[in-house]
């Protein structure tokens, strides 16, 4: 077991630092004060080759693992996790399904201007009745002949403004339940698609997220992506990926936590030294950090059994859970930490703090993953699997 | 056997850079117990040398602008002429330039940065300041010819009065096929990032109208001007000069604060800057527990007699 | 045009900088090494070159396996070819002959050296290569274009900055102001993977001996107390500034 990064592991590690240091860090407070798009952040994040990761170089991809991608996410979240977001959700839950099950008209069409960055893609599953129970699809895709006739609303859909290729998931056939369900590439500009005004959330702001409206939309049947029915396994095989780059992101955010309030407590003096040599600040900094490894481990060993060919869904459900309750706490401890200047913006630790929240909730809640992990050991018959 | 440096003139007049290195190299000489030498080009005052230490000067002139391989051709035969044991340089542009030239041609360790006269003959040891002025080491030199660059304001001007030769010296020399074609003195507004100098201006100046103090002593000391944050949210002076955690490093070798109290937030990103100078009025300011240097008074009476008193120093130096 | 652009591996400014046994070697423990920024300055404008007129660009570094890392990057940046000449670099004239022996397999008309490393400040090895070769060479390069066989170069001097013009072949020290810092390149993802296949040849050293060694290092003294002057009393304080602090 090497627990050592591999010398090209540490290039993108280094790079992605690189990157969010000299790119993203100038005019993060702005842009999330303000909920501005990171337009030409994302635009470089596309020429670095991030935006497509992990697709394939005959895509126009950089063909890199998953481990690579949860290291550059987490450099990136230390620093913006809004920029990050649209990232994961870009690679694991757009690109990610039309490589793996795009038929090759497909995959030429919307893949490989999506690896190269030149488009953004989202995914749309929510709706405003159905999140933690994916299965009670209301978007309907009706069999036409040649097309799908899409109605319905999604919600919740981060890159829903700037994405120009949705992945939509919707139920065909309501007798078949969740073996009726579909999923589709759908492109912004058809008609019948209305983007929805962007949400004003409490955290990830500079990141676009919105509803979107379906109304008649006419999907062609080449647009659908695998068998007919298959669009609710694929959906959950989505989330399974997913999860990891929320893991990583959730992970970056109480990092980048941890190094502001390390640092903060080594020049912020009381009662004639270091915040830092005091115990209670000092204690609180020791299970920052026994946290923050403890959720790398998780998040990079469903990273290594993605890689591996291995099944990572209990591992993923594991680092997600772990990695965004961490995060969560930790952030808010970065804060107390800051005392007064944690409470301002100036100081970054509050937009963190408020970052941290979302990912207990979106990709699969932490009641969901603690389900999924319950269901993992009971399959298992309780025992611990490695 | 002799010690030798070059002593570098402008428009004909000897440069404070050459009279502390002269002093810098009396020190080697008489160390070695031998003869200081020092070589010009294009010098008509020759003779202030002497005043320094200097018992022998090798006076030369050269055709057109600086080249560095001619003045080090100059040097280099120069030194061979004169068994220079040890050639001492300074570190201005030119210097630097030409230094490694002649440290081939002698076959000559050199360092550079040297911050002090050699702290042992023989062996021939030196201080010099390394990992960009975070550290020092001591390097010692095992070459037969030995080669130092004095690191700028580390030794002074020190007089050791003593009568000059003026010798001619005309080496072959070498041809060049680099040509200078253009030559720009013109001084721009030094940025923040490259200043040597900032000085820096706090809410403690009262208000915008209050802000030729800091242009002004900025302007005597070649400085680039920068404010605290307070001042450039309340639009008194432009974004670009906001310094601190949120705006611009700063990495100068002397920082100047005034009417600046010092939060956490401007220290941490001025903490590169070499030497901290801060004025304000308030005894309890914070800025002072992280300055290097600091007066506790009025700045719109402290700053103006920094100006005079400024101005008169560098009329002496000159 | 064939271009040869010499990599430092370098600490990072931001480490912390500690000796150990006994204060005579650099404790690497914990640093994070890179390419010296001056040299990185120099290959972006090297790569500029390749991708405006097809140059080719080689990289090389003296140092012993762990200075890989660091010329990967460059790879990784667009390099095409690295060269580590495997030795540990001991003082200037050692790593610049080692330079210039390689460089005798390879003919090269521009030679990119950055101007000074932030580790020992040396600022010789540039011009060291120009004399062992009888290169022409200029120091602190902030401009420099190629014309056929004509170099116009720009030099910052101690107040000012003057246009040189040189033919081919040239030795350049460059610094910032060759590319502006938003210039720099962050090696990207196809870059580092493509890194991989570029080769990386390792040459064994040439020459023994060294002319400088360091005896020991020493850490400045911390700082004290704040030194207050009194305000009736600016002269002191110019003096200070001037004498102690040496800052004026």
């Amino acid at each position: 077991m090497d627990f050592k990064l591999s010398e090209e592991h540490k290039a993108v590690q280094q790079a992605a630092r690189e990157f969010a240091k000299t790119r993203l860090l100038e005019g993060v407070i702005e842009r999330d004060s303000k909920m501005i798009h990171p337009s030409e952040q994302v635009a470089e994040m596309g020429a670095l080759g991030f935006m497509g990761i992990m697709t394939s170089e005959k895509y126009g991809g950089s063909g890199m693992d998953a481990l690579s991608y949860v290291l550059a996410l987490e450099e990136i979240s230390k620093i913006d996790a809004s920029a990050a977001v649209i990232m994961s959700a870009h690679n694991s839950l757009a690109l990610w399904a039309i490589e793996a099950y795009g038929s090759d008209t497909q995959k030429e069409t919307y893949l490989t201007p999506l690896a190269q960055g030149k488009n953004i893609g989202c995914f749309c599953l929510s709706e405003p009745e159905a999140g933690s129970d994916a299965s009670m699809q209301r978007t309907t895709a009706e069999d036409k002949g040649d097309f799908y006739l899409l109605n319905g609303v999604k919600n919740w859909i981060t890159n829903g403004g700037k994405a120009d290729y949705q992945l939509v998931i919707a139920q065909t056939d309501p007798d078949k339940k969740h073996r009726g369900i579909n999923a589709f590439i759908v492109e912004k500009n058809w008609e019948g698609v209305t983007v929805g005004p962007k949400e004003d959330k409490l955290g990830i702001r500079s990141s676009d997220t919105h509803s979107i409206n379906y109304t008649d939309v006419k999907v062609p049947k080449q647009n659908r992506i695998g068998a007919d029915g298959f669009g609710f396994k694929l959906a959950m095989q989505i989330l399974e990926g997913g999860r990891i780059g929320i893991a990583a992101q959730a992970l970056g955010i109480a990092a980048g936590a941890y190094e502001l309030a390390a640092n903060y407590s080594t020049i912020r003096s009381s009662f004639g030294k270091p915040i830092a040599d005091h115990q209670a600040i000092a204690f609180k900094l020791a299970e920052m950090a026994m946290d923050i490894e403890a959720a790398r481990m998780l998040v990079y060993r469903a990273a290594y059994l993605k890689d591996s060919g291995e099944p990572y869904g209990y591992a993923s459900a594991m680092a997600k859970l772990k990695a965004s309750d961490v995060a969560m706490k930790h952030t808010v401890e970065a804060v107390q930490i800051h005392g007064g200047n944690g409470y301002v913006k100036e100081y970054h630790v509050e937009r963190l703090m408020r970052d941290a929240k979302i990912t207990q909730i979106y990709e699969g809640t932490s009641e969901i993953h603690k389900i999924i992990i319950a269901r993992n050991i009971r399959r298992g018959e309780l025992a611990l699997p490695i | 056997m002799s010690v030798l440096v070059y002593a570098e003139s402008e428009n004909g007049q000897l440069k404070k850079i050459a009279l502390e290195l002269a002093s810098f190299g009396k020190a080697i000489a008489d160390q070695l117990n031998t003869n200081l030498v020092a070589v010009t080009i294009n010098c008509d005052n020759n003779d202030l040398l002497g005043t320094y230490g200097v018992n022998e000067v090798l006076a030369t002139s050269h055709q057109g602008d600086f080249n560095a391989q001619q003045y080090a051709a100059i040097l280099s035969e120069a030194a061979k002429s004169k068994e220079a044991q040890t050639i001492a340089v300074s570190s201005s542009a030119d210097s630097r330039f030409l230094a490694p030239l002649v440290a081939v041609a002698l076959d000559a360790g050199y360092v550079t940065n040297v911050v002090g006269a050699p702290i042992s003959s023989n062996p021939f040891q030196v201080k010099r300041s390394v990992f960009t002025n975070k550290a020092f080491s001591v390097s010692e030199i095992t070459t037969q010819v030995k080669m130092v660059g004095l690191s700028k304001n580390a030794f002074g001007v020190h007089e050791n009065p003593t009568t000059a030769t003026i010798t001619n010296f005309s080496p072959a020399g070498v041809t060049s096929d680099m040509k200078v074609t253009t030559l720009d003195k013109a001084t721009d507004t030094v940025t923040i990032a490259d200043a040597e100098i900032v000085v820096s201006g706090g809410r403690g100046l009262k208000g915008p109208e209050n802000w030729h103090l800091i242009e002004d002593l900025a302007n005597t000391l070649g400085a680039a001007t920068a404010c605290s944050k307070p001042v450039s949210d309340m639009g008194w002076r432009p974004h670009s000069e906001h310094v601190g955690q949120t705006g611009k490093p700063v990495a100068s070798n002397l920082y100047i604060a005034i009417g600046v109290s010092g939060a956490i937030q401007h220290l941490a990103g001025i903490n590169s800057s070499k030497v901290k100078v801060v004025i304000n009025n308030d005894p309890e300011a914070p800025f002072f527990k992280a300055a290097d240097y600091g007066v506790v008074g009025d700045a719109f009476e402290v700053v103006p007699k920094m100006i005079e008193k400024l101005k008169s120093f560098q009329a002496e130096n000159a | 045009m064939k271009i040869l652009v010499c990599i430092s591996h370098v600490p990072d400014t931001t480490s912390k900088i500690n000796f150990v046994e006994n204060d005579t070697q650099f404790d690497t423990q914990g640093v994070q090494y890179i390419i010296n920024p001056n040299d990185e300055f120099g290959l972006t404008r090297a790569m500029w070159f390749k991708e405006k007129s097809g140059a080719s660009v080689d990289v090389i570094s003296v140092g012993t396996a762990e200075t890989e890392a660091t010329l990967r990057k460059a790879l990784a940046i667009g390099a095409d070819n690295a060269i580590r000449v495997n030795a540990t670099a001991r003082d200037a004239q050692q790593v610049a002959k080692e330079i210039v022996a390689v460089m005798q397999e390879n003919s090269y008309d521009l030679v990119i050296a950055g101007r000074e490393s932030i580790d020992y400040n040396g600022g010789m090895v540039p011009g060291m290569i120009a004399a062992l070769t009888g290169m022409n060479y200029l120091n602190n390069c902030i401009g420099l274009e190629i014309e056929g066989n004509q170099a116009t170069a720009i030099r910052e001097m101690d107040g000012g900055k003057e246009t040189i013009t040189s033919p081919l072949p040239l030795v350049i020290g460059a610094q910032k102001g060759l590319v502006e810092e938003s210039d720099l390149r962050i090696p990207n993802m196809r870059g580092i993977m493509m890194a991989r296949k570029k080769p990386l040849t390792v040459v064994e050293p040439t020459q023994e001996g060294q002319q400088v060694q360091t005896v020991s290092f020493e850490k400045p003294a911390p700082k004290g107390a704040v030194k207050l002057v009194d305000p009736e009393n600016i002269d002191e304080l110019i003096s200070l500034l001037h004498n102690e602090a040496k800052v004026i």
